[in-house]
């Protein structure tokens, strides 16, 4: 297991702690890239999702395209953003936001269309117009697949965050590229251990985080239809 | 955008995008071969997916790059390396879709099945598979797009993929290499993405010239949107 040894040799070290380039500030970089971007992307996703499984139109071409829109490799639009408008915010911004709106799109694209119809049938009996609709019924009832959507948005920007330190800004990606190119395996591997803790911590603040999101009723439905 | 450095470099895009085109096929092949199994296992037995859905979707959060990494210490800098994780992060798509692929099949066609005098394997291989086959082809969609657009990746421990065109158009500060490797990058996912719809229409006769018959490219059954 030289993986873990050079990690643990490498982690254990006080000066990875302290100091500008230490672990705690790489972390907290890599939290700030990750987490603006996801909030960007979902300022855009969710409403787009929300009104394409509203009006249930247009969901063929949104699905197709989000699939296709996978396909971006983060890596080439990272370089192509660099070598066009030089290093900035939107360097590393633009690639993540790029990458985390369509597990978010087509999440609250899925969630809003798959709300039972006899559902929406009776909320419009009772009276309500398509915005109230909208946001007593769809959205509550799409919030699982919604977080669902936000969840994996979250692990790809955080997972992918990693690579914009081949551009030469911070963050956790620094240790590995900057290993990798001066031969230090002990620093590539330590910072790629610290790395995958983060990704996994990410996921499971996410999934706690569904437990106070989804609305009771829906909890309560889950629980008695197992 | 400098037009002619295209024909010219051919000779050297024609292979970076035959290997990428290679790291983003076979990881989902493999991915299928174990899933495919493992998924009418956890079907059989309840008790099993549970925890194995908790390991893909753990697995899931991974980052390629730090996993290329772990792995270059065991199989060194060569194609392996990339094909670990990515046939990893494969499976993670298409064991869920296996699983829920073979559920959805309705009791009364599996009654009918063993009425007609079917057995259980036969009724497997005859019946459920094929019903589950637009909902595995939805996994397989995400799994080929997704190991193509990593596969990039994989040059930065220099392994070949269409990623060279990025690392060295970043170098020689070139922006004519980043599209060409961003465009061949979408036009292979493309074409896989075709090619599987198309494969999806032949294998699903049944689903064609229906009253709300779904057009080639339709969505098809939801995409399987990530780990649950």
């Amino acid at each position: 297991m030289s993986f873990l040894t050079f990690a643990w040799d490498w982690l254990k070290s006080p000066q990875q702690w302290q100091g500008s380039d230490g672990i705690p500030i790489r972390i907290l970089q890599h939290l700030y890239y990750s987490g603006l971007s996801l909030l960007i992307a979902a300022l855009i996703a969710v409403p787009v999702g929300l009104l394409i499984g509203h009006h249930r139109r247009g969901g063929f071409v949104a699905v197709n395209v989000a699939n296709i829109w996978r396909a971006i490799p983060t890596l080439g639009l990272l370089i192509l953003v660099v070598v066009l408008l030089g290093l900035g915010v939107l360097a590393w911004l633009i690639p993540l936001v790029v990458l985390a709106i369509p597990p978010i799109l087509v999440n609250t694209y899925e969630g809003v269309v798959g709300v039972d119809p006899e559902l929406k049938d009776a909320a419009r009996g009772m009276g309500m117009t398509g915005w109230q609709l909208l946001w007593k019924v769809e959205v509550p009832c799409a919030i699982p697949l919604i977080m669902l959507g936000l969840r994996t948005a979250a692990i790809f920007v955080v997972a992918t965050a990693t690579i914009a330190a081949e551009i030469g800004v911070g963050g956790l990606g620094r240790y590995i590229i900057d290993g990798l190119a001066s031969n230090d395996y002990g620093e590539v591997a330590g910072g790629a251990a610290v790395i995958v803790v983060l990704a996994l911590l990410i996921q499971a603040l996410f999934t706690g985080l569904r437990r106070f999101v989804v609305p009771r009723g829906l909890r309560l439905q889950a629980r008695s239809s197992r | 955008m400098q037009w002619s450095w295209i024909p010219q470099n051919w000779s050297i895009i024609w292979p970076y995008t035959l290997d990428n085109l290679l790291l983003g096929l076979v990881p989902p092949l493999i991915g299928l071969v174990i899933s495919v199994p493992v998924g009418i296992a956890c079907v059989a037995k309840r008790w099993l997916y549970p925890p194995l859905l908790s390991v893909t979707s753990a697995l899931y959060a991974l980052p390629s790059l730090a996993l290329f990494v772990v792995l270059i210490d065991y199989t060194g800098l060569g194609n392996l390396t990339v094909i670990i994780p990515l046939t990893l992060f494969s499976l993670c798509v298409l064991l869920p879709n296996v699983v829920d692929g073979l559920r959805s099949v309705q009791e009364p066609v599996r009654q009918a099945a063993t009425a007609m005098g079917f057995g259980q394997l036969r009724r497997l291989v005859q019946v459920e598979l094929p019903l589950a086959v637009p909902v595995v082809i939805a996994g397989l969609r995400i799994a080929v797009v997704s190991s193509i657009s990593l596969a990039s990746l994989g040059q930065l421990i220099g392994v070949s993929s269409l990623g060279y065109f990025f690392i060295d158009g970043l170098q020689r500060d070139f922006p004519t290499e980043i599209y060409v490797g961003l465009a061949l990058t979408l036009l292979l996912a493309l074409l896989c993405d075709v090619i599987l719809v198309a494969a999806r229409t032949v294998l699903t006769p049944w689903a064609r010239g229906r009253a709300i018959a779904p057009s080639p490219l339709a969505p098809g059954p939801p995409l399987a949107i990530g780990p649950p």
